[in-house]
């Protein structure tokens, strides 16, 4: 378990990590979402035991992370931002020093690496350096060292930043494999990344943890979510009408009007869903329903919501 | 248990590292060329007609015034350039275990180079009757040297994450250390500083001791000496790393 209390970071008089606090247990996967320089590093780097924090407290697995950051890492898997790495040494050499590292030695070490090597899907790169790697290859040499000592935490700090979809896609699928039994912190702004992997998400801004949820229950919180978009067979004035007396409904715009074919908005009073009551109204009049489409609610606009309001000063939350 | 374990990792990490790129070998090259140019030519090995290795040792302090901040500028400068330096005190590696590998490394290397001049004293042997005691106490002489040089462009290395920068910082310190106890700087000192004064400064600097240990003159003094200049520079490098993560 992941135990963040009061968590305080200060560079001079900038206030980087101000007052955050969560917990985390095992089998999570939680996104750390944020725009850039809102705090996300500066916190994995503390519960990683890189920086000391101002004041707070960061404990895994029981182990006091400020007090004794050497018995905490050894639970921690942690892949830093930018992916740094020892260019010159070759894939196999540089998981081998990390493993002795870790603490295997002799024959041990060597099973250890190759472990990882063919876990990892290394094996056709493990003698080159790893200056000649492709991105993709260099993000997964640097998730296969945070794996050589099986940890039970792994913090991964923007993991997918900066590859191409098939090389997301592989980093992804390795993640999701390694989520059952570990902790995963994973820290991101690709917002695809947390509906796709992350059973729960966070949000941070301007230092302050903004958002606590699960990625479905936060899509809700979209202004959009719910908004009904339905094509409609009937005569324009009177499809205007019957939509808007249905009781949820707070508005009704019509995006398109033609002779026979209407396209309108329902926007819902409280987020409700309106396709049922819809679609009764519809078939009440006879009208033929020929499209429905309800808005699952975006991400990006929740993000947008929460965050972007920073920088104009308002704070939303 | 992890202090000896993470150290020889490290140290084998760093010692492969200068293997694997031309460092060492530029560096080997160099510095038996110049020790060899400087011996046989400007100080004229032949001519003096002596069968010691005083014109070879003579030119150490200032060949490693150069060569040995080269050698130590890449130790914490690439590692901050490069960010792997947040690797590897994530890994419950500690700045005294790190600094430890590092230096073991980088010392050894600096050994071999300098038994690689084995030819000269074997030349000195071939052509007369040297005294090998003073031969060893010169090499034992030149090593802690190179020790306390490599300290220094450690402790500079640390500062920076730009190799250049820690090379000149290197260097200048280098030269202090030489320069402090050097015969025409301490001459000149004299002429207007109290004499504690000139002492004091000159008591810091590499060249009295290794002016006495070169003579044949193994004094525990001298290895005080070394030892301190060389731990206190570990220390203040500890000082930095452990400033940046906190430890």
């Amino acid at each position: 378990m992941i135990k963040v209390e009061h968590l305080v970071k200060k560079f001079g008089l900038r206030t980087a990590v101000n007052d955050v606090s969560f917990r985390v247990e095992k089998g999570t996967v939680l996104g750390f979402l944020g725009p850039n320089g809102a705090g996300k590093t500066t916190t994995i780097r503390m519960i990683a035991g890189y920086l000391p924090p101002t004041s707070g407290a960061v404990e895994v697995n029981g182990i006091d992370v400020v007090a004794d950051p050497v018995a905490a890492q050894k639970q921690i898997g942690y892949m830093p931002e930018n992916t740094p790495l020892y260019d010159e040494m070759t894939v196999e050499a540089f998981l081998n020093f990390l493993a002795e590292i870790r603490g295997f030695a002799g024959a041990d070490r060597r099973r250890q690496a190759d472990a990882i090597i063919d876990k990892c899907m290394l094996s056709s790169v493990r003698h080159q350096p790893i200056e000649t790697l492709s991105k993709g290859y260099r993000r997964r040499t640097c998730l296969a060292q945070t794996l050589i000592h099986d940890p039970a935490v792994l913090l991964l700090d923007e993991p997918t930043e900066g590859l191409d979809p098939n090389q997301k896609q592989v980093v992804r699928e390795m993640i999701e494999r390694m989520a059952q039994n570990k902790i995963i912190v994973l820290s991101t702004h690709v917002l695809e990344e947390v509906e796709a992997i992350c059973s729960r998400v966070m949000i941070i801004s301007e230092g302050r943890l903004q958002v606590d949820s699960r990625p479905g229950d936060l899509k809700k919180r979209a202004g959009g979510y719910n908004t009904l978009t339905i094509e409609v067979v009937a005569p324009a004035a009177e499809a205007l009408q019957a939509f808007a007396e249905i009781p949820d409904v707070a508005e009704v715009v019509s995006l398109s009007s033609g002779s026979e074919k209407q396209v309108l908005r329902l926007v819902p009073k409280d987020r409700q869903s309106l396709a049922v009551r819809a679609i009764e109204v519809a078939s009440a009049r006879r009208w033929l329903v020929t499209e429905l489409r309800s808005d699952p609610g975006r991400l990006d606009d929740v993000f947008r919501q929460i965050t972007i309001t920073d920088d104009v000063g308002r704070k939303t939350a | 248990m992890d202090m000896l374990s993470h150290g020889r990792a490290i140290a084998k990490r760093e010692w492969s590292a200068y293997f694997n790129s031309p460092v060492a070998y530029i560096f080997i090259v160099i510095f038996l060329v110049l020790a060899g140019f400087f011996t046989f030519s400007v100080s004229g090995f032949y001519e003096v007609g002596q069968a010691d290795l005083r014109s070879f040792f003579f030119w150490h302090p200032w060949l490693y015034l150069i060569l040995v901040p080269a050698v130590a500028m890449r130790l914490w400068a690439e590692e901050r350039r490069q960010g792997t330096i947040e690797l590897l005190f994530t890994t419950s590696v500690t700045p005294a275990q790190a600094i430890a590998g590092k230096m073991a490394a980088a010392w050894a290397f600096l050994g071999l180079a300098l038994l690689l001049t084995f030819p000269i004293p074997l030349t000195a042997g071939w052509l007369g009757r040297p005294d090998w005691g003073v031969i060893v106490s010169g090499y034992v002489a030149s090593f802690l040297l190179a020790g306390a040089y490599l300290a220094v462009g450690m402790f500079t290395s640390a500062l920076t994450r730009n190799q250049v920068i820690s090379f000149i910082l290197a260097v200048v310190l280098g030269l202090f250390l030489i320069l402090a106890g050097f015969q025409p700087v301490t001459d000149l000192l004299s002429q207007w500083a109290p004499g504690w004064l000139v002492d004091g400064v000159a008591a810091f600097s590499f060249m009295p001791h290794y002016e006495a240990m070169q003579r044949g003159v193994l004094d525990a003094r001298d290895f005080v000496y070394f030892a301190s200049v060389t731990g206190f520079m570990l220390f203040l490098t500890h000082l930095v790393l452990g400033n940046r993560t906190g430890r």
